[in-house]
């Protein structure tokens, strides 16, 4: 808790500027104060947190679900071979340089206002660290073990569960770390564009009526579960690489 | 070493041929190469940087395929040579996920044929006084013990043959000495054959029965120098006048070629 004193400090301060800041200028639809918005989400708790949360985490939870296996088997594939290296990866720099929010609406034409073009999003926005940092993590593997692996007659399977997975580890948790946050941008960037329910379709709805508080309020829960996502990976590499802790 | 020509052979080089290929053509390393190790000896290869000391043992594992010639492990021409022996490369190369006993046992999990069991590893651990760190992780331990738990994954492919390849290069001065001892200690317990690559010529001296020069590149028949020294040993029999003499004699002929 003593490491955080420093940030909670900063937080209050900025918190404080805000507060005195939105007071004096007095127009509540274009800045909210901090306190204003903090009685919106108590307000209105019932509705975020039951009617919208649940559809804002299932996008999160599919789209980062899908990423995951389609980033790990890309990596793998790329990892494996040369060729599928060298087709693949072209392909992805290239994925990551369309704009989504142009192309977004293009999935709402094919997917409806269901929830899969906010979930393709959120796939095309997260898949792409994962992808990346796990591939660069097989390919971190030492060369002397690699060796070493082959004097002892390792199989091609022995040595990628036994020594390319673990070496790939700790850059694929950098990825899901970078990730984890994207993901709740991407859902709520696809529920923007177009939904009938969820976090950021509320905050959308909100501006709509000039409801400054009302848009703030989705974005601070939004912003919770980027951290408590965020934590849980974290907590989850230190169970897995505890090797790393001295 | 009497008798050794009615001994075993551990290992034997018969006519082997080496070359690197790169852009600028063929590179000969080894040419027409003949080698033999009787089984139970204490071998060291010594040569400057990039004489091709490395390219032996990288031959014998089969990290490296010989151009022509034949390689004997144990008196039997092998075709599929990885996994019949033990190679302890120059980096501990511990892998920092595995905890000691997992870094050791390593061989047991990767070669079908390993005979030893579970129980081998335990008496193994205590002789080379890794009891009590078996669960640690190579970062808890200093230089020496990772270089032990090394020449214990070497030891635990269950083969005769040894390769060493300049183990003690990154130690401190003094673990080094220590580390010297151990490994004679060691060797006289489990009866393998070594074969010990280093630069340093009074570590070659203190370890082996024997020691091959190489001089220049590409070489043929490698310069065989019996060490004149009694075992058990300790470090201080490399003070006497033979040996010393030993040791200028052989400083000269590296000194030619720097």
């Amino acid at each position: 808790m003593k490491n955080y004193l420093y940030s909670i400090i900063l937080i209050t301060i900025f918190l404080f500027i805000w507060e005195a800041g939105a007071r004096f200028v007095d127009t509540s639809f274009i800045l909210p104060a901090p306190a204003e918005i903090a009685m919106k989400i108590w307000e209105l708790k019932a509705e975020l947190l039951l009617h919208h949360l649940p559809i804002t985490l299932a996008v999160i939870a599919i789209g980062l679900g899908i990423s995951l296996v389609l980033g790990i088997i890309l990596a793998t594939s790329m990892n494996i071979s040369k060729t599928l290296e060298q087709a693949i990866y072209p392909v992805l720099i290239t994925s990551q340089t369309i704009p989504i929010i142009a192309l977004a609406p293009i999935f709402v034409l094919w997917f409806g206002y269901s929830i899969w073009s906010k979930v393709i999003v959120t796939i095309i926005i997260t898949f792409f660290p994962i992808t990346v940092s796990t591939f660069d993590g097989f390919r971190s593997a030492s060369k002397e073990l690699k060796e070493l692996f082959q004097t002892l007659g390792a199989s091609k399977r022995q040595l990628f569960f036994k020594l390319e997975v673990p070496s790939a580890l700790p850059s694929f948790f950098s990825g899901l770390k970078v990730a984890v946050p994207m993901s709740v941008i991407g859902s709520a960037i696809g529920e923007w564009l177009g939904a009938q329910a969820g976090l950021g379709y509320f905050s959308r709805r909100m501006m709509t009526q000039f409801n400054g508080a009302g848009v703030f309020a989705p974005i601070v829960v939004l912003s919770l579960i980027g951290i408590l996502l965020f934590t849980s990976v974290v907590l989850l590499e230190k169970f897995i690489l505890k090797w790393r802790r001295s | 070493m009497n008798g050794e020509q009615n001994k075993k052979l551990a290992l034997q080089f018969k006519n082997v041929d080496f070359h690197y290929r790169n852009a600028a053509g063929e590179i000969p390393i080894l040419k027409n190469m003949n080698l033999s190790v009787a089984d139970g000896g204490f071998v060291s290869i010594i040569g400057a940087s990039g004489s091709g000391k490395s390219t032996i043992f990288r031959l014998i594992v089969g990290l490296e395929e010989r151009t022509g010639g034949s390689i004997y492990l144990n008196e039997k021409q092998v075709a599929d040579r990885p996994g019949k022996v033990g190679y302890m490369p120059q980096q501990d190369l511990l892998m920092p996920w595995r905890t000691v006993l997992q870094n050791a046992a390593l061989p047991l999990e990767l070669q079908k044929e390993n005979h030893l069991d579970r129980g081998t590893v335990q008496n193994l651990l205590e002789a080379f006084g890794l009891k009590g760190y078996e669960d640690k992780y190579p970062h808890e331990l200093s230089g020496g013990m990772r270089q032990r738990v090394s020449f214990l994954r070497a030891t635990l492919s269950g083969s005769n043959v040894l390769l060493l390849d300049e183990p003690f290069s990154a130690l401190d001065a003094m673990t080094k000495l220590f580390m010297q001892e151990w490994l004679l200690e060691q060797w006289e317990q489990q009866q393998s054959t070594i074969l010990f690559i280093t630069h340093d010529i009074s570590e070659a001296l203190f370890l082996s029965d024997r020691i091959f020069v190489i001089t220049e590149t590409p070489f043929t028949t490698l310069k065989e120098i019996e060490v004149p020294l009694e075992r058990p040993r300790r470090q201080h029999d490399l003070d006497k006048k033979e040996v010393a003499e030993l040791k200028n004699n052989l400083l000269e002929q590296f000194r030619m070629r720097v």
